[in-house]
């Protein structure tokens, strides 16, 4: 069951099960794991900016990281659990 | 091998926010070069490191970056420092990874990469206090052993773990010819790698909720997040007026104690003239906004470390996503606001070109602190020193005011940029969001050390020049016995000024801002000084130990004061910025328009708030 980024809520954390690099620039998708993104890594949507939510802030590991989200969409997840606190 | 004439280098590499710059100052203290690569202005920080064994090295603190492949600009010298093909840079003999213990997953990938390029090489595990305290246990020496290299726990902040670093890196400058470079690999297959090992070494993880992600909920929280950041920069710009108002005053009266000085040291003639007219009054004039310009770098510096400013630019990238920007600019804009030349040079953290130029034409328009003490000359002139509401002091409210301006012309310009000369494909922004952590003090220290210095630098050379050639200019030649003007209509000065003043005259500008506006292309604020010259050399002896203020309070009417305060929101008056400017965009085209719309924005706002001024 898979799903976007886009569907997830404060808290909720999901697990990477793949990143469309064709839809995104080689650099762009390069930045990306640079930035800790990866298929198997977990990821909390922790915040989302004021104003229509984009971009948002999303915990990648141990990392925090801000990002658009037409960017967030490149990136497909399955949801791991709600957030138990 | 030859026996090393030259200190051998070290380098020290690491992920933005690793903590590297405090390592570097921790290390080298107040003993550094801050220097340029040669052909970029990326800043080149070296320093000293004495090691156990009596021998010294040469530490280089290189632009952070995540990895190899660089995006920006300064992400670029760190590869070729490492790779060893930067021109005019020796390759480091070894590398000091900096690491930050509680993100080891992802800074490990970056020490995979770097192993590769076969230099000796060890591990900095910094910040290895606050990985404890959320709970992280890292088995250091199974970590070495994987790496097959020493691996010293560090904490900068707190100079631990230093001794260690110095002596683990001894051995590994014995002058061995380093194995050849491998490849670049895979970025995917290192982080791969560098995720299993963070698995193994981390021993035990505890699930205590960090600060970083308590306070984001409230400074991104959508409704307190721009409050707070509002309030913060208001704060800010307050703090700058107030908190330097007693430091001022003592400059002022400093300056004006050593003219007095001067005056009774000397017998009057040209030498009396030039040391108190125009050395004195000039670069007095100037020095005494070093207690401003060091509140607001202050400020900024605090903001930068504590992490704070990729929030800033988080809660901003929405409204510079509408003009076409990306929130990362922000940053660059911010440090604008003390001096457009770091801010410039912050725009290579930018990695699209059309970006970076957007931001790099728009961030004069940021008022720099080289603009305060223009401000703050007119303003404590020309606007009462009372309280709005009880608490808002006016003047401060007005300063507040320009600068608020200055951002929205910014934006407007940003926006007309994107869709016309610099027009392309809307930028992305994907940023890294650092925890927060108290700002160390003696980073902000010698930050503020450096920009002192900076500016100082700046006082006795290029104000200083400036100043002496203006003062020259306004007194000579002297008039014939029974000339009817002053004197200093008769002067060069005089007679340039008269010359300029018609394409002044329609936006209220008198003949002395003509006049003072030439030097000012040289810095902003020499405006400043250029004035205080130009005044008190044409004054009578009464109005010559007038201060400033109340000079320009006695010839300037209120709509000419606010046209002069518009003019400087947008004025383009700075030789360094377009040098700058040519450098970073390789050419004269840019800076030469960046010069023509700036000048075209500047000439109609001082019009038309002149005109409006007049008519009210």
């Amino acid at each position: 069951m898979t799903s976007s980024i886009h569907a997830m809520r404060p808290g909720d954390v999901a697990t990477i099960v793949a990143i469309d690099r064709d839809g995104c620039d080689p650099v762009t998708a390069r930045q990306l794991h640079e930035m800790g993104f990866d298929e198997g890594v977990d990821i909390e949507l922790l915040h989302r900016a004021p104003f229509g939510g984009d971009p948002m802030a999303l915990r990648v590991g141990n990392m925090v990281v801000g990002l658009r989200k037409a960017l967030a969409a490149m990136i497909v997840v399955e949801p791991a659990r709600a957030a138990a606190e | 091998m030859n026996a090393p004439l030259l200190a051998p280098v070290v380098a020290l590499v690491g992920n933005p926010n690793a903590g590297k710059t405090s390592l570097f100052n921790a290390l080298t203290g107040s003993r550094q070069k801050v220097g340029n690569y040669p052909g970029v202005t990326v800043e080149r920080k070296a320093g000293r490191l004495a090691l156990p064994d009596g021998r010294s090295v040469e530490l280089v603190d290189l632009p952070g970056t995540y990895s190899l492949s660089p995006r920006s600009p300064d992400e670029a010298v760190t590869r070729d420092v490492v790779m060893g093909s930067a021109v005019g840079e020796r390759r480091p003999d070894a590398i000091v990874a900096v690491v930050d213990a509680t993100n080891l997953r992802n800074h490990l990938r970056f020490v995979l990469e770097l192993r590769r390029l076969g230099l000796p090489m060890l591990v900095a595990l910094n910040m290895a206090d606050l990985a404890e305290r959320d709970g992280t246990e890292i088995d250091v020496a199974q970590l070495a052993t994987i790496l097959g290299m020493p691996v010293v726990p560090t904490v900068a902040v707190r100079k631990r773990g230093l001794d260690t670093l110095a002596a683990a890196l001894a051995p590994l400058l014995l002058g061995q010819t380093p194995p050849p470079a491998e490849g670049i690999a895979d970025i995917t297959q290192l982080q791969r790698e560098a995720r299993v090992i963070a698995s193994t070494v981390i021993v035990q993880r505890g699930m205590t909720k960090r600060w970083t992600q308590r306070l984001d909920g409230i400074a991104l929280h959508p409704v307190i997040g721009p409050l707070l950041l509002a309030a913060l920069i208001f704060v800010m710009f307050q703090g700058v007026f107030t908190l330097a108002e007693a430091p001022m005053a003592w400059l002022a009266d400093g300056v004006t104690w050593l003219q007095a000085a001067a005056t009774k040291a000397l017998p009057d003639g040209a030498l009396r003239s030039l040391l108190v007219d125009g050395v004195l009054g000039g670069v007095g004039a100037v020095v005494v906004f070093l207690p401003q310009i060091l509140i607001l770098f202050f400020f900024i510096l605090v903001l930068e470390q504590s992490g704070y400013m990729t929030r800033a630019a988080f809660l901003m990238d929405r409204l510079m996503a509408r003009v076409g920007l990306n929130g990362r600019a922000f940053i660059p804009l911010i440090s604008s606001f003390a001096c457009a030349i770091p801010g410039i040079m912050a725009t290579r953290t930018i990695a699209e070109p059309r970006d970076r130029l957007t931001t790099i034409l728009i961030a004069p328009l940021m008022t720099c602190s080289a603009r305060l003490p223009v401000y703050a000359i007119v303003i404590a002139a020309f606007i009462p020193n009372r309280s709005v509401a009880g608490v808002l002091g006016l003047q401060g409210l007005v300063l507040f005011g320009l600068y608020v301006v200055g951002v929205l012309g910014a934006l407007l310009a940003a926006f007309a940029l994107r869709h016309t000369v610099t027009k392309g494909p809307t930028p992305t922004f994907l940023m890294e969001m650092p925890k927060y952590q108290w700002p160390e003090p003696r980073d902000i220290g010698i930050g503020l050390y450096q920009r002192a210095k900076a500016f100082l630098g700046r006082a006795g050379s290029i104000i200083l020049i400036s100043t002496v050639a203006l003062w020259a200019l306004a007194t000579w030649p002297k008039p014939p016995a029974g000339y009817a003007g002053t004197s200093l209509e008769y002067s060069v000065a005089g007679r340039i000024g008269t010359a300029l003043e018609p394409v002044f005259r329609p936006i209220g500008f008198n003949r002395e801002i003509a006049l003072a506006l030439v030097p000012g292309m040289a810095a902003r604020e020499v405006a400043v000084s250029a004035l205080a010259t130009v005044y008190s050399l044409q004054g009578t002896d009464k109005e010559h130990t007038q201060p400033l203020v109340e000079r320009l309070r006695t010839s300037w009417s209120l709509p000419t004061a606010l046209a002069f305060l518009a003019w400087y929101v947008f004025a383009p008056q700075c030789i360094s910025t377009l040098a700058v400017t040519r450098r970073e965009t390789g050419g004269w085209a840019w800076p030469a328009f960046m010069f023509a719309y700036l000048f075209a924005m500047a000439y109609v706002a001082a019009g038309v708030t002149y005109w409006a001024a007049k008519l009210l």
